[in-house]
């Protein structure tokens, strides 16, 4: 079986500063690491090959740099790494993204073989979208199952697949046919530490590095900026509240006296607050 | 490599002044529409929330409203399209079938980029909801539009686009996003992040209904199942009036209790910050933030929560915030409105006790005679 | 187990292991170098300064394209008490060289540069892989090392322990002691974000022009200390070190040095408005000459802080661990190329090497400055501070009162805190240390 992992390199977000006049993203010493969320796809899908056999094949689309990534997830087992990286992908949207991966999946398939399952991340944690996976599905019209928690019975000779999928209120358990996307669910394995054999591996593999002609990529128009439809026009750092907090303080009283005083600031600036709970208070009694 | 890395200097450079170039084509495409979710019999409040705010932009643009509607044929997807007058549609594009029984990509994405290129809206908004995502994600990339996700602001300039304000980088930014050339332009909002409209009784008004040629036999997905949460009705936080959390400060899942008691004391929900989660004090279902749930609530307490921008995005709805933190520059009292520089272990118990005097029923009425 | 077999394994990515791994690949060598860290540079202490010209000996073309902030044109030294400050601050245009000499870097992004030239010379370079211990053979011959990985057992011909201060394999396998609460110091830095043009207003620079100010005084409280300001492109690095047998002694929280550092009248204008980021703590080995354990041994040899090799007084350290580095990776070199074993014998090649360098030379002239401070810390770190800015106020405020008295109450204060002798004396002994 062959599994095609797309994960890309995200700046660390807990270590994100902007500058404060320019409103850009300050970059030096942010530390970039594999879109969190994408381990959880990558796990899964080496799960998947230790059962069935087979490879894994991991994709990004990134600058030069998001190498790192891939050998990283070559260390953690992936049996082979593709970088897309072209001048041309700068600054894509999600459906310009999408077009670039799903065309370097479709060159995979004809150069590794077809994968039974493209899988990505629920989302990323800069561009935080979610579109990408549906996006790739689309456009190589794979079966989509998003916000998958669970893989169930998967049966590569009848190329059938069973899902448990999160949905609002409850978790829908779905069958379907074989090629799919997954775009996996976070929570659901933990990502394994790489022997010292994958270790050395990766650290002597050829990642495979495709420009867009090598991807097969023929209409430019179709990439980057020009492929995008959305244009970011602004980029502002949220504003604060500009009324600062009213402070009380709790040691120069006693806990009865600091407790009506806060109930009751409570209660003066938000009287239908008072209403709400009295109201409770006494459906609560009358149960 | 999606759209906020995007600088918007170089981007504005590369776009001219970044003037909307419509297509004769496009030019036909008007009004405003919500995609209104309906599952087995309940439509997403998420849904009438856009409504509210479509209703606002429609009036800019002096257009209509239009709700789509799409379920099985039945008593549940018509009263669906009857809430969605209720809230503000002036017409509702309904589509009827029993593909569209349960929610599937397959048939929901054909019934709604069909019923896009019939009627061509310029603005389509969905919840962000796992099938809101699900669902716009596909329709987009057929449509060949742009879309822009997770939205918390929705505006239209003076030259009538749609621009659509977005945390990006973990909420350290917002961008404002145009789709210029492209229609219907897009978007997703997260449930809570717009105010519910009132609701106003209203008879039905026009229907478009619209059908689909799809028979279940050229679906390939099925569904086997729906297992429903066992506790979805008891955790309701993301509409909870009142919400009352812990964070880390509390330092051990003993502590937490504290909280508990005092939710249950005003009847408010509970929920945390995401390292509570982590520790697996709480449930996921109970993280609030960027990365669990939007909330609004009238009233929001938290106690040994620093503030982090990641959490803060999600409780910036609420029209009141108590804060508690032994930390005096602990960033959540940038957003709040009452402040305690105190450690959360005494000062929850007194809060508790001091709400439990000012409610009870006995007291209430000594009050009042 | 790996079946395979390096010519060498390298402990550790920070300035010593990569100077060493660099070497020893680039010379053709096998080499395997391990760091625990989640990449080559992400333990190690944020912004420092980087001396070129070591550097220059193993990468002679750095410039291109390292990670560097600023080059340095100006050194201020501060004695600080509470509320003044006296400075000396040297300033030239000379260092506005083509080749600077010395330059502020951020370690994270330096060592990550670092490392991608380690790899370029042909060197396996695994991050996230500790060391758990060194392998030895029944005659305490080191063979090689195991790891935190399943499977993870690998042999090599020498292990290079570049682990810096703490040191815990090479103690683990008995080759040297834990390094003693007075040779080591505790160092806490922040990183203060601010505009770059921003910082180049504050200090009076321009372009890529750097500062560093090194002060003492009583912001260590009468420990053995120094606060250090560096500023890098965007950011300005800020911090103070103090003997962790001081802490020990008077349990002064570094947290509350470091904020009273900062709160200091002339330091509170150069940061404020920034955004901190990073607050980590390290330590810095500051036994000097007399601290230095056993170098090498069968199958070994130790480099960097490990080796406790630093020089207080001239706060580098990273250039001795560049150079004893490169010294070990040519030490092994050579014994290589004459096919010979790496045993203790032909390893002391190592050491011999290290003697002759500058490092041994500089540490050993300052072999007694660390004893004389640290016994002395109260008067060199606390009284003759305050003695001098009382001075300098006396010098500088013009009140009416007669100069001759001024003088005079000058003196007096001088000889009531230390009297003539121990005045005498302190000068004596530093300028013995100093020589
Ligand atoms: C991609 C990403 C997504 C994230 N999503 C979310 C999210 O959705 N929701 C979320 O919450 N976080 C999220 N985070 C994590 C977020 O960045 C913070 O780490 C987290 O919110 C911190 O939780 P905390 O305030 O409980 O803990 P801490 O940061 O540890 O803060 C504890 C606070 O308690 C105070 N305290 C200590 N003792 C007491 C006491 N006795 N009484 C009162 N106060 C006390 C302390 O002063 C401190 O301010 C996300 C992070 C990332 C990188
Ligand atoms: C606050 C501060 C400021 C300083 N400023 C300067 C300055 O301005 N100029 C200067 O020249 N020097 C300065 N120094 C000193 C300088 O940083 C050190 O001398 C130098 O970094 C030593 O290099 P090293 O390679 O020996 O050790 P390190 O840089 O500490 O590297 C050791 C590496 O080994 C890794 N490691 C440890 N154990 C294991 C294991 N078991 N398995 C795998 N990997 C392991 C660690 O993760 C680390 O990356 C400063 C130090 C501090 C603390
Ligand atoms: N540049 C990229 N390269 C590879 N995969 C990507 C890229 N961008 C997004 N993805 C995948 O698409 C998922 C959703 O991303 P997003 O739509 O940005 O939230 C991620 O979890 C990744 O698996």
């Amino acid at each position: 079986m062959h599994i095609v992992v797309c994960i890309k390199q995200v700046p660390d977000s807990a270590q994100i500063r902007v500058h404060p006049v320019t409103n850009t993203i300050m970059r030096q010493g942010v530390p970039t690491i594999i879109n969190p969320y994408d381990l959880f796809a990558l796990e899964e899908a080496l799960r998947l090959r230790d059962k069935f056999g087979g490879e894994v094949t991991v994709l990004t689309m990134g600058p030069p740099m998001a190498e790192d990534s891939l050998r990283r997830a070559l260390t953690y087992g992936a049996d082979r790494a593709v970088l897309l990286t072209d001048r041309f992908f700068a600054g894509s949207d999600t459906l310009a993204t999408s077009f670039a991966l799903a065309t370097a999946i479709a060159r995979i398939s004809e150069v590794y073989g077809k994968p039974e399952i493209v899988f990505t991340g629920k989302q990323t944690i800069d561009g935080d979208t979610a579109q990408v996976g549906p996006g790739i599905a689309k456009r190589l019209d794979l079966l989509q199952l998003t916000y998958v928690s669970k893989i169930g019975k998967l049966d590569l000779d009848g190329g059938s697949i069973e899902v448990e999928r999160r949905a609002e209120g409850g978790v829908q358990v779905l069958k379907t046919r074989l090629p799919v996307l997954i775009t996996m669910l976070e929570g659901t394995n933990d990502m394994r530490r790489g022997s010292m054999k994958d270790a050395l591996r990766a650290a002597r593999a050829e990642v495979v590095k495709w420009g867009a002609k090598d991807a097969g990529i023929e209409d430019m128009t179709k990439c980057g900026l020009r492929g995008s439809p959305t244009v970011v026009k602004r980029v502002f750092a949220p504003g604060g509240r500009t009324d600062k907090a009213e402070f009380i303080t709790f040691t120069d009283k006693t806990p009865i006296e600091f407790g009506d005083e806060l109930v009751e600031a409570i209660f003066k600036r938000q009287p239908a607050v008072e209403d709400d709970l009295i109201k409770h208070a006494h459906e609560f009694a009358a149960y | 490599m999606t759209q906020p890395p995007k600088p918007a200097a170089p981007a504005a450079a590369g776009r001219g002044n970044m003037k909307a170039e419509l297509s004769d084509h496009f030019k036909q495409y008007k009004h405003v529409w919500v995609f209104i979710e309906q599952e087995r019999g309940v439509v997403h409040p998420v849904s009438f929330e856009l409504l509210g705010e479509a209703r606002k932009l429609a009036d800019k643009l002096g257009v209509e409203v239009a709700g789509v509607v799409c379920g099985a044929p039945g008593e549940a997807t018509k009263m669906a399209a009857a809430e969605a007058f209720c809230y503000g549609a002036d017409v509702v594009y309904l589509c009827e079938d029993p593909v569209l029984e349960h929610y599937r990509n397959e048939p929901y994405t054909k019934a709604m980029t069909d019923i896009v290129n019939t009627y061509k809206p310029e603005i389509l908004l969905l919840g962000a909801t796992t099938l809101g995502r699900d669902l716009a994600g596909s329709v987009a990339t057929t449509l060949a539009t742009g879309l822009t996700a997770d939205c918390t602001e929705l505006a239209v300039d003076a030259d009538k686009s749609l621009g659509a304000t977005r945390p990006t980088f973990g909420g350290s930014l917002l961008c404002t996003i145009y789709t210029l050339n492209y229609r219907p332009q897009m978007a997703t909002i997260r449930p809570r992040v717009m105010a519910m409209p009132p609701r106003v009784d209203k008879p039905i008004g026009r229907i478009i209904e619209h059908r689909l040629d799809m028979a279940e036999d050229n679906i390939i997905t099925k569904v086997l199942a729906f297992l429903p949460d066992r506790d979805s009705n008891k955790s309701n936080l993301a509409y909870a009036d009142v919400v009352v959390a812990g964070g880390m400060g509390l330092g051990s899942p003993e502590n937490f209790q504290l909280v508990k008691r005092l939710a249950s004391t005003i009847g408010a929900e509970y929920g945390c910050s995401r390292p509570v989660v982590q520790k697996g004090w709480l449930t996921a279902d109970r993280q609030i933030g960027q990365t669990g749930k939007t909330i609004r609530p009238k009233l929001y307490i938290c106690a040994g929560i620093s503030g982090a921008i990641q959490h803060r995005v999600g409780v910036e709805g609420a029209d009141m915030i108590v804060a508690i933190n032994t930390d005096k520059n602990a960033p959540i009292f940038e957003i709040a409105h009452v402040g305690i520089v105190a450690d959360a272990l005494k000062v929850l118990p007194a809060l508790t006790e001091a709400f439990r005097r000012r409610l009870s029923p006995h007291n209430r009425d000594k009050l009042a005679s | 187990m790996i079946e395979e077999r390096f010519d060498a394994i390298v402990i550790g990515a920070g300035m010593s292991g990569n100077a060493a791994a660099y070497t020893l690949a680039s010379r053709g060598l096998k080499v395997l170098q391990l760091e625990r860290g989640e990449y080559s540079g992400s333990k190690n202490v944020q912004g420092a300064i980087m001396y070129a010209s070591m550097l220059e000996k193993i990468i002679p073309d750095f410039r291109e394209d390292a990670p560097l902030e600023r080059h340095l044109i100006e050194q201020r030294f501060w004695m600080m008490n509470d509320r003044s400050v006296t400075a000396m601050q040297y300033r030239s245009d000379d260092f506005n060289e083509d080749k600077p000499n010395r330059y502020t870097i951020i370690r994270s992004q330096f060592d990550k540069w670092f490392s991608s030239k380690v790899k370029e010379a042909g060197a396996i370079v695994l991050a996230e892989t500790t060391v758990t211990e060194l392998m030895q053979d029944a005659y305490g011959k080191v063979i090689g090392v195991r790891v935190d990985r399943e499977g993870g057992k690998i042999m090599a011909d020498v292990v290079v322990i570049a682990e810096g201060v703490n040191g815990l394999i090479g103690q683990r396998a008995g080759l040297r002691d834990a390094p003693k609460p007075d040779q080591v110091a505790l160092a806490v830095k922040e990183m203060h974000f601010l505009p770059s043009d921003v910082i180049e207003s504050r200090f009076n620079i321009k372009g890529d022009e750097g500062v560093v100010i090194e002060a003492i005084g009583t912001l260590s409280q009468g420990m053995t200390g120094m606060g250090f300001i560096y500023t890098n492109k965007e950011s300005i690095s800020l911090g103070i070190g103090c003997l962790i047998s001081d802490f020990a002694k008077t349990r002064i929280s570094p947290a509350k040095l470091i904020e009273d550092f900062k709160a200091h009248p002339a330091v509170a204008p150069l940061i404020a408005g920034s955004e901190v980021k990073e607050y980590a703590a390290h330590m810095i080995p500051e036994g000097g000459y007399k601290a230095i354990p056993q170098l090498y041994g069968d199958g070994w040899v130790v480099v960097g802080d490990a080796a406790q090799f630093n020089n207080a007084v001239h706060r580098e350290g990273s250039n001795l661990a560049m150079t004893t580095g490169r010294l070990a990776a040519e030490a092994i070199f050579q014994i290589k190329s004459r096919r010979d074993p790496m045993t203790k014998e032909n390893l002391a090649l190592y050491k011999k090497m290290v003697d002759d360098s500058f490092v041994m030379r500089d540490l050993k002239k300052y072999k007694d400055m660390p004893a004389l401070l640290h016994t002395n810390s109260q008067n060199f770190f606390k009284t003759y501070p305050e003695l001098v800015a009382k001075a300098m106020e006396n010098f500088v405020r013009v009140d009416g009162t007669p100069k001759v008295e001024k003088e005079k109450a000058t003196f007096k204060a001088w000889r009531a805190a230390r009297g003539i002798r121990g005045l005498v004396g302190d000068v004596v002994k530093l300028a013995r240390a100093w020589n």
